[in-house]
């Protein structure tokens, strides 16, 4: 099996970020790392923020930060990553691509102890970068410039310590003296030879400062003096005249100031009034806002509260250090707080937001100060405060993620043309299903209904030179509607357009007039309300019509062309006419080139299969230059122009091309390149779209030429970051289109359906699927699929949170504290299931109040998908989670269908993992499949992970038990187990009578099922330990994996083994068998291997496409989505492991990391080739 | 490192350089104890590295990222708690 690998859509998920100036010039960007992405976000003038950038880097990224050098307009970032290189990028604009300027090696690849990329920190004034590992290494380079001004880099200078784990590190700010870097750092040697725990017990972490001296070339440990330990996160604070410099020590429960010969200056964090007393409070991001008057930190503690941390000082002496309440937003990863007055928050976990600050905090709000430090016996004497509504900041736009993906289906529940993916996405408070559909997203902005059934739509402006249409036309079956647009549309009958009759064609001719085609003859209508009209000779009618604004084609019944032009006068005259072998099917001409009289080409599709060029140009007009044949008889044809990428190697334009397109009656859209000089047609390449003939017309987006295709639904063809991408639109079946600028609208289609008129807008270009959002109350874990009703049955748990009622009962004592209790206005804490609440203490945004660790919430949710309203919510009580769940139809009907759910009672990982007890609950589905009913509940001993049906039992995986059981009146009854499984099962898939179960640790066993001894046999498993977090069932001897370290795996037995399992009459043989080093006698052999880079946690089998082949879709951590698709031709995998193999000579990844290492990090990869890296190029 | 000369064919120094240089090495006279502690510190600084790693074990633990990464460097100190009574030999 050779497979392609194939993302769908990228990570959501947000690993780290750094704001600068990255393009040059006044604007502020944000440069993103999404584990194996890097994006370059900016934020439009509306405060949208748009993608411009995003590059696939095979590798890990790790740590971002950006540095400029003094004098210079624009900034670099520097990545530290897997690779063991550091490796320093530079927007080029020109070429909207980052560019390498340096690329150090350093180290061995991958993420390594003591191979340096975790932690980056540069010096304020972009004179030398540290970067920096968890343990020991610490290297220095020195950045300078050259005399051409391009930026050098020296070799390393080493500041190593062994035996001392690094925390935290960053570049002090000491004007321009020696640059310095602070890191907390811990000695651990003592600890590891001290068997009393003494010296555990009096390690003590230090801030330590290095100063590179630039004199010497030379780094050396300049100042190390005991520090907090609960210290995890260092931030600058300016200085060299702007500041006192130094650095903020974030430890846990404190902000500390600390600097060379300064004395500690130390204010507490304030803590939540609900959080328990055993935990701490930890800064997990921090933000720096500088003016050259002022600067304030903005740190995020864990529990997602921002606070403002000021300093009084004078000169460099600290007198103060306060810390206030900012606000409260979802926990991030990183914040950028940009020039504009935006604040960049990356989420952890779900989407992220762009705020706009409204204020800086200068209100009254709860502060604490060092000044009023209180120390206790007990310790220092806590601040707390209570989380209200955002006062400082302002929500503007969101960017969407699913990280995480915690379980994925492809199904096709409403029954359209392609399936939809349904996502259990996010954590806790903010988690949700998403619906997600291939496709861009639209906007509807009007429908309106017309008197009767429409055929056509256009827009014309008046002139040439107008921002927004003029006119909607509506074509009927025998009149035609004109509509004015302005403030309101409406029907207008002074416009000069022929009313009485059906309409062709209607367009702007020349800079001012109009003209309109019907089916007797030509309409002109000149600007100052003069009309020409041309009559078709004899009873001829006027069939098909290509425009554009100098040229008109028509093509009367027979197949007779007839070529007008506009002469200087503005007058319609006739060129030229051709009789062609039959009646005309479609034909376009190209719009006017820049700069030309006319276009050069026109294209005429025929009933006899075949597309013909024809020459426009006055020497050889209407002579065919060139014929393709198709498939089909084409339906309607376009000329697009092109022009992908905005620059070349060399920085110059690329030419635009010209491409032919036509939509055919099978359905097919197909393409092909039209050479701009003779006309001459080649690389063609077709697409099926639906089963209606693609109907295109052209549309503008962002500025661009693009097109609209209607078949069974509509899609558009657009360039998005310099490829054209041909995308699906996610609305109704559309007759006919056309673009549509307004004062309300810029980009906009106006189209026809049935009766009504529409009006819409596409968003989010770019994406592949657009989503519906339903949001949820706890982290999903799983969810089945109700086989009758269509209904999906949900799981969610969290740990460490308070059940609803008890939140509830704390939200009202707090707000009667507050004194707004009473105000009633809706303060149900139902979590997300109600509607959408505005209320001041939305849970998605403060998250649930923290509760002991050994406490669980869990919930069984029933959702009607279609209208996604839950039906029915079971909150477990007494400390019980769900982990696990399956229908089962047992061999006695009396109930149908059941819902089987695997539960734990006070479960807890850590000091070890223990609980109290594990059930197994049945339901039983009533009120047609919309509530549950508990049958009865089932203690076993651990905690069952996995639940399957099997021949009409449940079959369930409890630790490392697997055991039969069947629906007694009262509980589950054992059947039949078996015992020799290594660690806990946490998967099991059944087909026929064999069994696939996966284990946590140790891959897939392939077991069977005996009846008539009813006895179950591990008969094989696997040779390599996999740590497993999905899998799926490929089929009966084939089983695809993922591991916790983001390899995708399938794993076959082989056919003669699999044949004589088969083939054991008495199975004495499976029975006596004995495996070596306790295994099983037969090993499955690894057939496909993969290093995906990312926690995959949901594996699927499908079909996105109606009618395509099957893929493997999977889901990650991180939120993206994937496919493995199998390849169908040796000849594809021939081409494709070459491309692959020049990619890796002629493209080496961004970020230093070599791609076959990559792919193999963990094991060599098998027969997958690469994706997406074969669209880097710009073909 | 510099190596004397009498020293440069000590294998036995050479090792000991490497040992020195590459933390977490092995070699003959390594104990139980030693060792387990190299694979778990290895451990903790490839989950550290590695976000998605860090992001699932955030999950199932309810905490946040930020936290877990903290965690795992704290438990960088005694991995496999207190070292054993060393046998005089």
């Amino acid at each position: 099996m050779y497979l392609y690998s194939l993302t769908l859509q990228r990570a959501g998920g947000v690993v780290c970020a750094t704001n600068g100036n990255f393009v040059g010039g006044k604007t502020q960007e944000i440069v993103v790392a999404r584990g194996k992405t890097l994006d370059l976000l900016r934020p439009d003038d509306a405060g949208k923020l748009q993608t411009l950038l995003s590059v696939e880097v095979f590798g890990a990224i790790r740590s971002l930060s950006q540095f400029r050098l003094t004098g210079s307009q624009k900034d670099y970032v520097v990545v530290g990553s897997d690779s063991g290189r550091l490796v320093i990028l530079e927007y080029s604009r020109e070429r909207n691509l980052f560019h390498k300027v340096h690329q150090e090696t350093f180290g061995k690849s991958g993420c390594r102890r003591i191979v340096p990329g975790q932690f980056l920190a540069v010096d304020p004034k972009g004179r030398a970068v540290m970067v920096t590992a968890c343990e020991k290494q610490k290297l220095v380079y020195v950045l300078n410039r050259d005399a051409a001004a391009r930026l050098t880099i020296s070799s390393p200078l080493e500041a190593h310590k062994s035996h001392t784990i690094t925390y935290s590190v960053v570049g002090v700010d000491c004007g321009f003296d020696n640059p310095v870097f602070a890191a907390i750092e811990l000695d651990y040697s003592e600890a590891d030879l001290d068997p009393t725990g003494q010296a555990a017990a009096e390690a003590q972490k230090h801030l330590t400062f290095y100063e590179l001296d630039l004199g010497l070339n030379h780094v050396s440990r300049k100042w190390s003096e005991p520090v907090d330990n609960g210290a995890n996160l260092l931030v600058i604070v300016p200085g060299g005249g702007d500041g006192p410099s130094g650095v903020l020590v974030c430890a846990e429960n404190f902000v500390i100031y600390k600097n060379q010969g300064h004395p500690d200056v130390r204010a507490v964090i304030p803590r939540r009034a609900d959080l328990p007393a055993e935990r701490g409070v930890l800064v997990v991001s921090a933000a720096t806002h500088r003016q050259k008057s002022m600067f304030f930190f903005l740190l995020q503690t864990e529990y997602g509260d921002i606070f403002k941390v000021t300093l009084e000082h004078e000169g460099d002496r600290v007198a103060e250090l306060k810390i206030k309440y900012f606000d409260t937003i979802p926990v991030t990863c990183s914040m950028c707080v940009l020039k504009t007055g935006f604040l960049f928050a990356a989420s952890e976990f779900g989407n992220h937001a762009l705020y706009q600050f409204q204020a800086i905090g200068e209100a009254e709000d709860v502060e604490a100060s060092s000044a009023t430090l209180m120390e206790t016996e007990e310790g220092f004497q806590p601040v707390f405060f209570q989380p209200r509504g955002l006062k400082n900041l302002v929500r503007i736009d969101q960017i969407e993620s699913l990280m995480p993906i915690m379980d994925m289906r492809v199904m096709n529940l409403f029954e359209e043309e392609t399936p939809q993916v349904f996502t259990l996405c996010g954590r806790g408070p903010r988690s949700s299903l998403r619906i997600l559909r291939p496709g861009l997203a639209i906007n509807e902005m009007a429908v309106s209904q017309l008197p009767g059934t429409p055929s056509a739509v256009w827009t014309v402006k008046k002139n040439v030179n107008d921002e927004f249409d003029a006119y909607i036309v509506v074509s009927f079956v025998n009149a035609t509607l004109v509509l004015s647009i302005g403030e309101t549309i409406e029907e207008v009958s002074d416009s000069g357009f022929l009313d009485t009759t059906p309409s062709l064609s209607v367009s702007l001719l020349g800079d001012d007039s109009l003209m309109q085609v019907h089916p007797n003859g030509i309409r002109h209508i000149r600007e100052d309300g003069r009309i020409n009209e041309w009559k078709t000779p004899g009873k001829k009618t006027i069939v098909k019509v290509g425009s554009n604004r100098l040229q008109v084609v028509i093509a009367l019944s027979g197949g007779e062309l007839i070529y007008f032009e506009m002469d200087m006068t503005g007058q319609l005259m006739e060129v030229e006419k051709h009789e062609m072998p039959g009646d005309v099917a479609c034909l376009d001409i190209a719009p006017v080139p820049e700069g030309r009289q006319r276009s050069r080409f026109l294209a005429v599709g025929s009933y006899d299969n075949t597309i013909r060029i024809l020459s426009l140009d006055p020497d050889d007009c209407m002579q065919i230059l060139s014929v393709q044949s198709v498939s089909s008889p084409p339906e309607s044809l376009l000329l697009l122009e092109v022009q992908a990428s905005t620059g070349g190697e060399d920085g110059a334009d690329h030419p635009a091309s010209v491409f032919l397109n036509a939509g055919l009656q099978n359905g097919v859209l197909f393409r092909t390149v039209v050479d701009m000089v003779t006309g001459q047609l080649s690389d063609t390449r077709s697409r099926f779209l639906g089963l209606r003939a693609p109907k295109l017309f052209s549309a503008t987006v962002r500025g661009r030429q693009a097109m609209l295709c209607l078949s069974s639904r509509p899609w558009l063809g657009y360039i998005h970051q310099g490829h054209f991408l041909l995308t699906p639109l996610s609305y109704e079946t559309l007759e006919y289109a056309a673009s549509f600028s307004s004062d309300q609208c810029a980009e906009g289609v106006v189209a026809v359906a049935g009766e009504a008129l529409r009006i819409f807008t596409i968003e989010r270009l770019g994406e592949t699927f657009n989503e519906t959002v339903v949001p949820l109350r706890y982290t999903p874990r799983k969810f089945v699929l109700q086989p009758k009703r269509k209904h999906l049955v949900i799981i969610e748990s969290d740990q460490g949170a308070f059940t609803a009622e008890e939140r509830e009962a704390a939200r009202k004592e707090c707000l009667e504290a507050a004194g707004m209790g009473e105000n009633g206005n809706a303060m149900e804490n139902g979590g997300g299931d109600e509607e959408e609440k505005e209320d001041a203490l939305s849970d998605e945004q403060y998250g649930y109040p923290k509760a002991e660790s050994d406490k669980w919430v869990s919930c069984i949710r029933i959702l009607d998908p279609r209208t996604g309203n839950t039906t029915c919510l079971l909150e477990l009580q007494e400390n019980e989670a769900a982990f696990s769940l399956c229908t089962v139809n047992f061999h006695d009907k009396e109930y149908g269908t059941l819902l089987a759910v695997g539960t734990a009672k006070g479960l807890q990982f850590w000091p070890k993992r223990s609980l109290a007890a594990g059930f197994i609950h049945i339901y039983r589905f009533v009120e047609e499949g919309k509530s549950l009913e508990l049958l009865h509940k089932t203690q076993v001993e651990g905690v069952p992970l996995a639940l399957c049906q099997f021949q009409g039992r449940l079959l369930a995986g409890i630790g490392s038990v697997l055991r039969l059981y069947d629906l007694g009146k009262r509980r589950l009854l054992r059947k039949c187990e078996n015992k020799l499984f290594p660690n806990s099962i946490v998967s099991i898939h059944t087909y026929r009578d064999r069994i696939y179960v996966g284990d946590i640790q140790e891959s897939f066993h392939y077991c069977k099922y005996r009846r008539d001894e009813n006895q179950l046999y591990i008969f094989a498993d696997d040779s390599v330990p996999r740590w497993l977090t999905a899998s799926h069932h490929i089929d009966f001897d084939t089983m695809a994996g993922a591991d916790k370290f983001g390899n995708v795996y399938f794993v076959r037995l082989s056919q003669d083994v699999s044949d004589e399992i088969e083939e054991d009459p008495t199975g004495g043989k499976i029975k006596w068998e004995q495996g070596k080093l306790n295994g099983a006698p037969n090993k499955v052999e690894e057939i496909v291997q993969f290093h995906v880079g990312d926690v995959v946690t949901c594996l699927q089998k499908a079909s996105l496409i109606p009618g395509g082949g099957e893929c493997v879709i999977y889901g990650t951590v991180m939120g993206s989505l994937g496919a493995l698709l199998p390849f169908a031709s040796r000849e594809d995998v021939d081409f494709f492991s070459h491309l692959e193999m020049h990619m890796r000579q002629e493209h080496p990844p961004l970020c230093g990391r070599d791609h076959m290492a990559f792919r193999s990090a963990y094991f060599p990869v098998k027969v997958t080739f690469q994706d997406s890296y074969s669209l880097l190029v710009h073909f | 490192m510099d190596l004397k000369a009498s020293d440069r064919f000590n294998i036995n120094s050479q090792l000991e350089h490497l040992q020195a240089k590459y933390v977490g090495t092995g070699h003959a006279d390594l104990s139980r104890f030693e060792w387990a502690v190299n694979i778990q510190r290895d451990s903790y600084a490839s989950y550290i590295g590695h976000y998605p790693v860090l992001a699932y074990f955030a999950i199932s633990e309810n905490e946040s990222i930020g936290r877990e990464r903290y965690n795992f460097m704290q438990k960088m100190l005694l991995p496999c708690g207190l070292p054993p009574e060393r046998e005089e030999d």
